[in-house]
């Protein structure tokens, strides 16, 4: 039969599912001949799994057998830098081309027990470093709505899977604002979750205290459904946390008015385009008519988000990229001597991007600079944390746009690492803090004779998820009324 | 930065630079040091002290209930570019 998958939601191919009105198995041929159709273009996929019929049938097993759950024979795209057991994962870069996981990462375990069919793995600035995707080894991803413009990133493959229906949700990672910053400039929902609550085993390590896997969703609701599945207490990740233990509530449907903070002085700073901040002011005016309370809050250290980022974020990355030597894992370039072999295959596995990163690491952790750069970034990403906590004292939830600009030209800023850099002026905030957010369609500028999506950033305390679920709901307008 | 300290930097890092890249590190490099160098200046605006970092400690598990010995070993080697009779295999380091 034929599958309507344009309109079609995780919730609505689940009850389709059960119901009988098609099979995992159709699903996923819908899906594959979509994939198959459009990626050649868009670039989303890095590699479409060859085995994705034979989940599907397992899928329909358990649903025949009456054990299926929410997520059991729904197609979902995997950012390559997430483990999956037996297949390749690369972080699209050429020092892991050939690199197959040994073992699943815990939100893989969680899927697989839940009966998701992996349709493949998706396309990323390489080992996460980037904005636009055009850091892939593999070439950039092309956002649906314009292909000559970028997909965001790092998470790009992932959001272009969901947004151009090639999956019907994906999961990212999520260190500076990339599953946010994508999904905002493709037209879809990104969680961030608090930093704790879904295990980091499994994903490849950038800066360990930001990163987060997060799910994407066409709506809302979809992006809860994975959200519920992949959180949890892992004993296998140190910085685990048990959210129920910690009283996270699921979002209720109940008609509640919160107080929400805009902070002002940070949301109309330089930079920002005149069409996001028009769009923000609309989407606060709908919340406020919805019953709302609009209140303005000061986030005084927020301005220096991106200095402390662009320390703490580098060190920790070239900390944690030192493993990539040509000895354990991937690509091996033989030189005169041990170190000479690092240095080669260093040199010829690593992008532009990625060996930036790990000089200015390097830089900023060395004897004599440490203190100065960053003993301070530590401490003032301490101020920022409090300047949340405080604000928290008096807002349910703080909102921003998700990112200054739309999406921009492939090539527009691919020479200019610092501007790049500054477009995560609004999500990188909330990886300081651990406290999560997420990115929710608000409506479209027209470029060009393009129209491109606006994205609006929703944060909360650490652990009130349900609180962005539900006021993200008020907002989305893919989601189902 | 001059083109020395990039190449005492590329060498920290293990990574070979042609002449070419090490130019468009050091301006690389540059501006965005003038960039995060904003970091030295800032002084807390609501009364809390700068200079207080997180205080994070190591979570460590009881060492307890070890898997069976060599179970992962051939996954894990099959990994590495080259090994030989169970061990990964390197250049002679003496």
């Amino acid at each position: 039969m034929k599958i309507d998958i344009r309109g079609l939601t995780i919730k609505k191919a689940h009850s389709d599912l059960v119901g009988g009105k098609y099979s995992a198995r159709d699903l996923a041929e819908a899906y594959l001949a979509e994939a198959e159709k459009r990626n050649p273009s868009l670039n989303a996929y890095l590699e479409i799994f060859d085995d994705v019929l034979l989940q599907a049938d397992a899928a329909d097993k358990k649903i025949k057998e009456g054990t299926a759950t929410a997520l059991t024979g729904i197609p979902l795209a995997i950012k390559d830098n997430i483990l999956i057991k037996g297949r390749v994962a690369s972080s699209a870069s050429r020092i892991l081309e050939n690199y197959t996981a040994s073992y699943d990462a815990h939100v893989i375990e969680k899927l697989k027990d839940a009966g998701v069919v992996f349709i493949g793995r998706t396309n990323m600035d390489e080992f996460a470093m980037g904005g636009s995707t055009e850091n892939s080894a593999y070439g950039p991803t092309k956002n649906p709505h314009d292909e000559s413009r970028v997909s965001g990133g790092s998470s790009g493959g992932s959001a272009v899977a969901v947004a151009a229906d090639l999956a019907l949700g994906a999961l990212g990672s999520d260190t500076g604002g990339s599953i946010r910053q994508p999904a905002s400039l493709c037209g879809i929902v990104g969680l961030k979750p608090t930093y704790g609550a879904v295990s980091r085993r499994g994903v490849m390590a950038m800066g360990s205290s930001l990163d987060q896997i997060g799910p994407f969703g066409k709506t809302v609701e979809d992006t809860e459904i994975i959200w519920n599945v992949i959180r949890g207490h892992d004993p296998k990740d140190s910085t685990s946390i048990d959210t129920d233990k910690r009283g996270y509530k699921n979002a209720d449907n109940a008609d509640r008015k919160f107080r929400i903070g805009v902070p002002e002085d940070f949301v109309s700073g330089e930079g920002i385009d005149a069409d996001v901040l028009s769009n923000f002011r609309e989407t606060l005016e709908k919340l406020k008519s919805a019953g709302h309370e609009i209140i303005p809050v000061s986030l005084p250290h927020a301005k220096y988000s991106l200095a402390s980022y662009y320390i703490v974020m580098p060190a920790e990355a070239s900390t944690n990229l030192a493993r990539f030597d040509g000895v354990r894992y991937g690509l091996h370039i033989s030189g005169e001597s041990g170190i000479d072999d690092y240095k080669k295959t260093r040199a010829a596995g690593f992008g532009p991007e990625v060996r930036r990163r790990i000089m200015l690491g390097t830089y900023v952790l060395s004897a004599g600079y440490y203190d100065a750069y960053y003993g301070k970034a530590t401490a003032v990403r301490a101020l920022i944390r409090k300047d949340f906590d405080d604000a928290f004292g008096s807002v349910d939830a703080i909102a921003t746009p998700t990112s200054p600009v739309p999406a921009f030209k492939i090539g527009e800023k691919a020479d200019d690492p610092l501007s790049m850099y500054l477009a995560d002026i609004f999500t990188v905030p909330v990886n300081l803090a651990g406290v999560p957010a997420i990115s929710v369609p608000s409506g479209f500028t027209q470029q060009e004779g393009k129209k491109l999506p606006l994205g609006f950033q929703i944060i909360a305390p650490h652990f009130r998820e349900d609180v962005l679920f539900t006021l993200g709901r008020a907002v989305d307008y893919n989601n189902e009324k | 930065m001059n083109e020395e300290d990039v190449r005492k930097l590329a060498a920290l890092c293990r990574i070979d630079l042609t002449d070419e890249e090490a130019d468009k590190l050091r301006s690389d490099m540059e501006s965005i040091l003038g960039y995060i160098s904003e970091i030295k200046e800032v002084v807390a605006l609501n009364g809390s002290a700068v200079g207080q970092a997180d205080t994070h400690r190591n979570i460590l598990r009881e060492d307890e209930e070890p898997h069976v010995s060599g179970m992962y070993t051939e996954d894990i080697l099959a990994a590495a570019p080259d090994q030989e009779d169970g061990y990964v295999k390197v250049k002679a380091i003496l």
